[in-house]
């Protein structure tokens, strides 16, 4: 029964499962977890299922748990219906989602050092102008930055799409933090032998920092891939659509098959599920270290 | 913040400072106050289907806004959706937290599982709720299971009264987001010392509510006030699920919704849009203030 993960969670008193209310709960806790198991995975299940089916076998009259027979033909049909960019989308998402989080990482992290370590008389006020964006909300922001971006006639680019969501004031406050309590020896040292801030930052405190980089980059990644609002009002032709903006089109322009689209689905959650089975150790930290993800 | 360093004089600070700093301050002035305040020049003008000022009207686009049907009628359909969703969100995050810190075998299993839905987008989950689950004929998944208990089929998402189109866009998001929200309680669980709980044993505390009401829950409080303030605030930005479950809609219309509509859907008003806009934000910047106020202030960082 021992498990290998370090803990500090709630230790069991001594004798308590022993008791025969103790039991019981025990066994209630159980129930309640397998329910849960099942209700958390069965929205996968269908996707799968969906994506591998026949036409006929999902608007059959009569549902089943399994399709019939497995149709692996549908990757094919979908990539080769040239009624849907999907690959397009798919490509555009890529971009938009490395180049945005890279972007964004190295914007930030570089302006976080700056806050965090470099002496300037007036950097308070920048860091506090930086500050003041987080109190106002993402979302509804949309408006104001689509008048700026059109007129710059960044509307239907990928430029449009991914520049205007590099400057992220709370990834940069996070990057300050963190390089706040990065330790000074270790930056002392290379100041010693000649480097400048320049050098101490990418010789010193990135490679030092990596696992914080991974953090960071993990959540924006996932948050990139699946924003919606911003990409639905920039990208107004089909050629700039996301992959999120292509599937909501699909749904209620109807031009597509649903087994086609639930193909689609599955193809656009299987980079994340990826990065979620690979790192999520990062996404956790991430996650309880920012307690936002937007 | 300025502290000595011994190295560069001080003209080579100032520069490395800009160097370091300087790339992100240009785009967050471009790209976030710009805005804004183009936004607020253009909440006092008329701007239809162009971004540039056209025509001087004072306050009349806020008490446009502020007249509005459709606009109050979003807040009040946002104000009933917070009202569902963050009691909701709270009691179950906090619930499956609790289930996952206590079980003793494969907890690293359950927690995955839990916080695997977050990995998917507001738009992949809509589409299977709409199309697999919650479709309104008699191939979709819940209309099958109310069928094995004789009951008639609901059009999930259509149906104004009842008001049944609730319980899709509520239970699509705690799907998405309850596996956020139970990491955050896990790891405020985890700092919980575990000395508190011997202490409570020894002084005779009974486990289970007893320990969670003087233990537990105290300790928890600055992690409670964060995922409160957090989800509200994400309530009020509610876009993606209501437009791809319901679309444009007048019976279930969040703000974000409606000010899209307005300002970039058939009629394209950025003066109104501007100034919907700015009150929305307003009003959230508001109630966080509120809440600080309420629960604690700076708690929602740690």
């Amino acid at each position: 029964m021992a498990t290998a993960e370090r803990t500090t969670g709630t230790p069991q008193p001594i004798g308590y499962s022993r008791t025969g209310l103790g039991r019981i709960t025990q066994g209630l806790r159980w129930v309640a977890l397998a329910i849960a198991v099942v209700l958390f995975l069965l929205p996968f299940y269908l996707v799968l299922r969906n994506a591998l089916a026949t036409e006929a076998d999902i608007t059959a009259p009569d549902w089943t748990l399994f399709p019939k027979d497995l149709q692996w033909g549908n990757v094919s049909e979908l990539f080769n219906d040239e009624s849907v960019p999907i690959a397009r989308a798919l490509w555009n998402s890529a971009v938009v989602g490395v180049l945005g989080t890279g972007g964004q990482l190295l914007l930030a992290s570089m302006a976080g050092y700056g806050l965090a370590r470099i002496p300037y008389r007036h950097a308070d006020k920048v860091f506090y102008a930086v500050v003041a964006t987080l109190m106002i909300p993402g979302a509804v922001t949309f408006i104001p930055t689509f008048i700026v971006v059109s007129s710059l006639g960044w509307v239907s680019s990928l430029r449009g799409l991914i520049i205007p969501t590099l400057f992220s004031g709370f990834a940069a406050f996070l990057f300050r933090q963190y390089f706040l309590s990065f330790p000074r020896e270790l930056e002392e040292a290379a100041r010693v032998d000649g480097a400048g801030h320049f050098g101490t930052f990418w010789r010193i405190v990135v490679p030092n920092s990596l696992p914080f980089f991974a953090a960071i980059a993990a959540i924006t990644f996932i948050g990139n891939w699946n924003s919606f609002l911003w990409p639905l009002v920039i990208g107004q032709d089909s050629s700039s659509w996301t992959i999120q903006v292509a599937l909501s089109t699909f749904v209620t322009a109807q031009t597509i098959n649903i087994h086609e689209l639930f193909m689609a689905v599955a193809v656009s959650i299987l980079p994340l599920v990826l990065i979620f089975a690979f790192l999520q150790r990062y996404l956790i930290q991430g996650v309880t270290q920012s307690g936002i993800k937007d | 913040m300025s502290r000595r360093t011994t190295s560069t004089g001080i003209a080579g600070t100032t520069w490395s400072f800009w160097l370091f700093v300087g790339p992100f301050v240009i785009g967050l002035l471009i790209f976030s106050y710009l805005p804004i305040l183009w936004s607020l020049v253009l909440s006092f003008f008329e701007a239809q289907n162009t971004v540039t000022p056209t025509k001087f009207v004072g306050v009349q686009n806020y008490v446009d806004m502020l007249t509005d049907d459709n606009f109050l009628s979003s807040l009040g359909t946002f104000s009933v959706f917070a009202l569902f969703i963050v009691p909701l969100t709270f009691v179950l995050s906090l619930a499956l937290a609790l289930l996952v810190n206590q079980v003793k075998v494969a907890r690293a299993f359950f927690r995955s599982v839990f916080f695997l839905p977050t990995a998917c987008s507001y738009v992949v989950a809509s589409l299977i709720w709409k199309l697999s689950i919650f479709n309104g004929v008699r191939f979709g998944l819940a209309n099958t299971v109310l069928g094995w208990f004789g009951i008639e089929q609901i059009a999930w998402l259509s149906t104004v009264d009842p008001p049944w189109y609730w319980i899709p866009i509520i239970t699509v998001r705690l799907w998405l987001q309850l596996g956020f929200y139970m990491i955050l309680f896990i790891a405020g669980l985890q700092r919980i010392s575990p000395a508190l709980y011997e202490a409570a044993y020894v002084d005779g505390a009974k486990p289970g509510w007893q320990v969670f009401r003087h233990i537990t829950w105290p300790q928890l409080r600055a992690t409670a006030v964060a995922v409160l303030i957090l989800n509200l605030i994400a309530a009020y930005q509610a876009f993606d699920e209501f437009y791809n479950l319901l679309g444009n809609v007048n019976f279930a219309r969040p703000p974000l919704v409606y000010l899209y509509g307005i300002s970039l859907g058939t009629i394209q008003d950025l003066g109104r849009g501007s100034a919907g806009a700015l009150i929305l934000a307003a009003i959230i910047m508001l109630v966080t203030l509120l809440q600080n106020k309420i629960f604690g202030f700076g708690k929602a960082g740690d």
